[in-house]
């Protein structure tokens, strides 16, 4: 296999709809009119030299060596800057314009290492090669005289600065720049964090990070682009320098976020030496964040557990099995567990981490094998609400956008999520439209990077209380009501207007006010009212939420008033509106399609539903359970009562991610047979009895389907280092429990999904291999996909208003606990750590931090940096205080991802009324000073460390 | 000596500077200018503020700053002699200038004296070509240099 090549047109295409002809060395080519003349090049086939362009950014004109000769008019215009004419005739390889290339690379090279004779970094830059194709044969500049390349050497060293390596991930050379500005316009341009410059002028102009600092301790937030536009070897990745060029590459779906970028996994022997982003990726078009982009050195972490093990009790130290005995074993545990305690006493959990198909097996398993219906998924914790508030308002669980459609938007409504942290590629491009002019309305507790950063600022934030969002929402509806914002041809076109105008009269009493609400929720009533009128009035409205949203008491009933506002004004079904839900995990939205709920079959069918049953029972040859199993909180309660003693959990870590610790870990204790079937010994490992070793995404064929339905296709890219993919083992136990499974590729899984799942009718392998990717619904209706839904009516027929009335969470401050703990992600980290805390990425995080605003700070006597007991109802855990004004006083926050912060002892058992997706995002705490760890951390740690024991290893690494 | 500001200072006289014009049109360099003017040079700590102030990143500041050779880093000495170095004052001795120049002040251009009472900067065309070679101190343009000139100025910066 050989690398994957992509064109780099040289600059970004034009959208203009008129055609412009012209004619290229010979070579006659019809383009958009604005494209320039190196990309109409380019498309003609005809590659013109250049050195500052890159098709990431737009055209800058400074290096002069992509100069070409157009008839009929003077001078020698750069290729990158000049726009395509119609009837133009434009040579490109001309004796002049050799010479002028020449003359300009021979001063570059004069002041480049190659004319020290060192070919430091690659060897294999863009620059060698542009140098190679000009031919150059001499430096008549000599090395004598002021350079930025030799440290001594006898000439001027006072230009010379030495290489930054600060960046765990990339190296600056500063001695190879030759200042394009590349990289300094790709993070303005594509990144949007502006960290870097050119300092200085002339001579001394060079590349710096923030303000001459290192680009560690500058705003540079690692993503990448910069590295990946430079065209020397002044940028570049430190595996490649260290390892050398790639030999081979795969292009796959990163594992991360809901974004679900494309890479190319580049690799050398058998190993990855560095993931670039593809820009054929319709989520990322070549963009990436330092996750995606850097870290996935967790894939080869010494921590990684390669073998399947076993232990009677989980005081028992581990023991390495073999693969034959694990499945052996677990089946016939839980072979034992059902006939001893009931055919419901176990169940499994799939992944929103696996693919598609894996999670299909896991679900297909609990339910053709174990005969009930106790399958539950990780989306329980976070967007189960908005299945449930998109199904009950438009018909379909999912997002109505694809992310490209953000480019058409004016009027973006930010809910709940901080896409600059949690959803970085996404929140590049959010950025990008923010700076074309595009307004923003932030309704958030926090004082996010979204509200407030360099070149983009919220027309409106909504700092509301933690707690308040059915209120907040409710009030935005009140104020579209009662001043006639509404579009009344669209609601009565579309929607039900009886159902309207009763959700109307709701909406506009007088408790849902703005200033009512805005009262109690903490929140200038004008500032709603002006949120309300720019949404309803400015143009293309879209609302982007996350967990903020979902993850309350009355996350559903919010998912429904953000639904009932899309509707009110219109903002559904076209490009640049709709309502768009940023999905946590790579796979969360698959994970809910592929039939991951316990009430649900694949593509969101009830499990009561006759038909939908048929259509298996005859495939699967059994009878199905037509009530609905367990979901997560009831298969612990039921452990807890004695009732549920087994579960098979793949890729997710329940006590470290689902709420109440302490509630998880004495439900887990309860059970006779835990197998987790994971990367690493994470923390639910602690109660397991089977261990199972996982496959990462590189070391598998499947599907993830991200945020915006897409999806998209993963491609082995290494044999898996534990033997199996997840689906294999999957497959081995239903096997070992008497199924007769007999896939041998996932492409035959995804054929079962759809031949039995009419949204997805139309996806197979050989599709997605075509295509790049595909967004469901995909059938005969709609052969290509649907990018954007419900656009000639609502999925479900006449959009549904609900009424959503606003009940305050029975998790309330007192005097005993007074402040509101809320949580949240940080971007260099992933969700509990698992895998980003073993990169390098701890570099820019390797603590959860309490964030509070220094006014309680003060009443409490805390200093920044000061270790503080963090106490609610449900427990207690410490950590250090990080005093800040991005939180108002009264609501503090944190981050999870380290497990030994357990941010997740403190939060409490209130869950979404609707689907029991956990109140993550409110609790009632109080802060107090504190000497170091709480007993329950002390003794955690002690336990886990015993935990992980495993027989003939000293100490089993976490 | 030149009271070397407090941090403290620094950040509340340059708020007040920002808030005074940030409302124009392109502020930054108005802003630059006006700091410039408060301490002699543009401290390295105002610059944060200015970003923030401004909404755009600290590397943006850095950029605009380090480009244009006027903004100092650090402060100057009580007076600012800059003599012309361009092509007009050149063909007119203006290179024999400001060898004396250099010669009579004991330093080398971009430095400052030890007691700090002078700091020497070439300069490319004061637009004064008609009476080159020229100079300009403290702000005032000086032409026609010549030994004569030259002793005036040392004596006013030794004052």
């Amino acid at each position: 296999m050989d690398l994957v090549r992509e064109i780099d047109f040289g600059t970004p295409a034009s959208t203009s709809e008129k055609q412009v002809t012209l004619t290229v060395d010979g070579k006659t080519i019809t383009v958009p009119e604005g494209t320039s003349i190196m990309r109409a090049s380019m498309e003609a086939g005809v590659e013109i030299p250049k050195l500052c362009a890159t098709d990431m950014v737009d055209a800058f004109g400074s290096c002069r060596v992509c100069l070409v000769e157009i008839d009929g008019r003077g001078g020698t215009p750069a290729s990158c800057t000049t726009p395509v004419g119609e009837g133009m005739v434009v040579h490109t390889q001309t004796d002049r314009l050799n010479a002028i290339r020449r003359g300009v690379m021979e001063l570059y090279v004069s002041d480049h290492p190659s004319a020290w004779n060192e070919t430091p970094g690659t060897g294999a830059s863009e620059f060698d090669k542009v140098a190679a194709e000009i031919g150059l044969t001499e430096n008549r500049y000599g090395t004598e005289g002021r350079n930025h390349v030799a440290p001594g050497n006898g000439s001027l060293t006072i230009d010379y600065m030495v290489r930054d390596e600060s960046n765990p991930y990339f190296t600056y050379d500063p001695a190879q720049c030759i200042v394009c500005s590349r990289c300094v316009r790709a993070c303005e341009e594509v990144q949007g964090t502006f960290a870097l410059t050119i300092e200085g002028r002339g001579f001394e102009s060079r590349v710096s990070a923030g303000m001459h600092q290192s680009f560690l301790e500058s705003e540079c937030v690692s993503c990448g682009a910069c590295v990946q536009a430079c065209p020397t070897d002044a940028l570049r990745e430190k595996t490649v320098l260290e390892k050398g060029l790639p030999e081979r590459s795969v292009v796959t779906t990163c594992a991360y976020c809901g974004v679900g970028c494309s890479f190319k996994a580049e690799v050398k022997g058998d190993e990855v030496v560095r993931m670039m982003p593809y820009k054929g990726g319709k989520a990322n078009h070549g963009h990436s964040c330092v996750k995606g982009r850097f870290a996935y050195g967790y894939a080869t972490h010494e921590d990684r557990i390669l073998k399947p093990m076993l232990r009677e009790k989980i005081t028992d130290p581990w023991r390495e099995v073999s693969w034959e005995e694990a499945i052996a074993y677990t089946a016939s545990e839980f072979r034992r567990i059902q006939y001893q305690y009931g055919r419901g006493a176990v169940g499994g959990i799939t992944s929103s981490r696996c693919t598609n198909e894996e999670t299909y097996l896991v679900q297909k398993m609990v339910r053709q094998g174990f005969l009930n219906n106790n399958v539950d998924t990780c989306a329980r914790v976070c967007h189960s609400p908005t299945g449930y508030g998109l199904g009950q308002t438009f018909g379909t669980s999912a997002g109505t956008q694809d992310f490209d459609s953000v480019e058409h938007t004016d009027v973006v409504v930010v809910i709940g999520a901080n896409p600059v942290s949690a959803h970085p590629v996404f929140a590049s491009r959010l950025k990008k439209r923010l700076r074309q002019g595009a307004k923003l309305i932030v309704i958030d507790p926090r004082r996010t990077e979204m509200v407030r950063s360099p070149h983009i600022e919220a027309a409106h934030h909504l700092p509301l209380k933690p707690g308040t969002n059915v209120a907040m929402l409710t009030a935005l509806a009140h104020v579209i009501v009662t001043e006639g914002l509404f579009n009344e041809a669209f609601i009565r076109e579309r929607c039900d207007w009886a159902e309207f105008q009763d959700w109307a009269s709701f909406v506009a009493l007088p408790e849902n006010s703005p200033e009512t609400v805005g009262g109690y929720a903490g929140v200038n009533p004008e500032e709603i009212r002006g949120a309300a009128r720019l949404y309803a009035r400015g143009g293309n409205g879209a609302i982007y939420y996350g967990l903020g949203v979902t993850e309350h008491s009355q996350g559903s009933t919010a998912v429904i008033a953000i639904a009932n506002l899309a509707m009110a004004t219109g903002n559904i079904g076209r490009p640049g509106v709709g309502v768009n839900p940023l999905r946590g995990q790579n796979n969360v939205q698959g994970s809910c399609d592929m039939g991951s709920f316990p009430h649900e079959l694949p593509g969101y069918r009830h499990i009561s539903g006759d038909a939908v049953r048929d259509i298996y029972e005859s495939l699967w040859g059994v009878k199905l359970d037509n009530e609905p199993g367990l979901r997560i909180p009831n298969m612990l309660d039921a452990a807890v009562d004695g009732s549920f003693k087994g579960i098979y959990i793949q890729g997710e870590d329940i006590l470290q991610s689902d709420p109440d610790t302490k509630h998880v870990s004495a439900g887990l204790a309860a059970m006779e047979c835990v197998v987790v079937h994971d990367l690493f010994l994470n923390e639910t490992a602690r109660y397991a009895h089977v261990f199972l070793p996982g496959s990462t995404f590189l070391e598998k064929d499947g599907t993830f389907t991200n945020a915006e339905r897409r999806m998209n296709l993963v491609r082995k890219v290494l044999e898996p280092k534990a033997t199996y993919a997840d689906w294999e083992a999957t497959q081995l136990l239903a096997r070992a429990i008497g199924l007769d499974w007999n896939y041998t590729h996932p492409s035959e899984i995804l054929d079962e999904i759809a031949a039995t799942t009419p949204s997805f009718a139309g996806v197979s392998f050989a599709k997605l291999e075509e295509m790049g990717s595909v967004q469901w619904p995909c059938n005969e209706k709609a052969p290509a996909g649907t990018p954007i839904m419900h656009i000639d009516g609502f999925v479900r027929g006449k959009g549904k208003f609900i009424r959503t009335e606003y009940v305050a969470t029975d998790e309330k401050t007192g005097p005993r606990f007074p402040l509101l703990l809320t949580t949240g992600r940080i971007l260099s980290q992933y969700n509990v750590g698992a895998q980003t805390r073993r990169t390098h990425n701890v570099m820019w995080h390797d603590e959860d931090r309490l964030e509070i605003h220094p006014h309680d700070a003060e009443n409490r006597g805390l200093r920044d940096g000061d270790w503080v007991r963090l106490a609610s109802r449900a427990g207690e855990t410490t950590l250090r205080a990080l005093i800040t004004e991005r939180v108002a006083p009264g609501v503090v926050y944190t981050t999870f991802h380290h497990p030994d912060t357990q941010a997740n002892v403190i939060t409490t058992d209130f869950s979404d009324w609707a689907t029991n997706c956990p109140e993550y995002k409110v609790t009632a705490v109080q802060v107090s000073p504190s000497n170091g760890p709480s007993d329950w951390q002390e003794e955690y740690e002690e336990l886990s460390r015993k935990s992980r024991r495993i027989e003939g290893r000293l100490e089993a690494a976490e | 000596m030149t009271m070397q500001p407090a941090g403290t200072q620094v950040a509340s006289r340059t708020t007040a500077i920002i808030e005074e014009l940030k409302g124009l049109e392109g502020a930054l360099l108005p802003i630059l200018h006006e700091i410039q003017e408060e301490f002699g040079h543009v401290p390295a700590e105002s610059l944060p503020v200015i970003a923030e102030a401004l909404n755009i990143s600290n590397a943006e500041v850095h950029g605009v700053v380090t480009f244009y050779h006027d903004y100092r880093a650090h402060p100057a000495g009580r007076h600012v002699l800059k003599v012309c170095r361009a092509e007009a004052c050149q063909s007119m001795g203006g290179d024999a200038i400001a060898a004396q120049i250099q010669q009579r002040l004991g330093i080398g251009f971009h430095e400052t004296t030890k007691d700090n009472s002078v700091t020497l900067e070439p300069v490319y065309c004061l637009g004064l070509c008609a009476c080159s070679p020229s100079a300009m101190l403290d702000g005032e343009v000086i032409g026609r240099l010549d030994a004569e000139k030259i002793d005036e100025i040392v004596e006013e910066v030794r004052r």
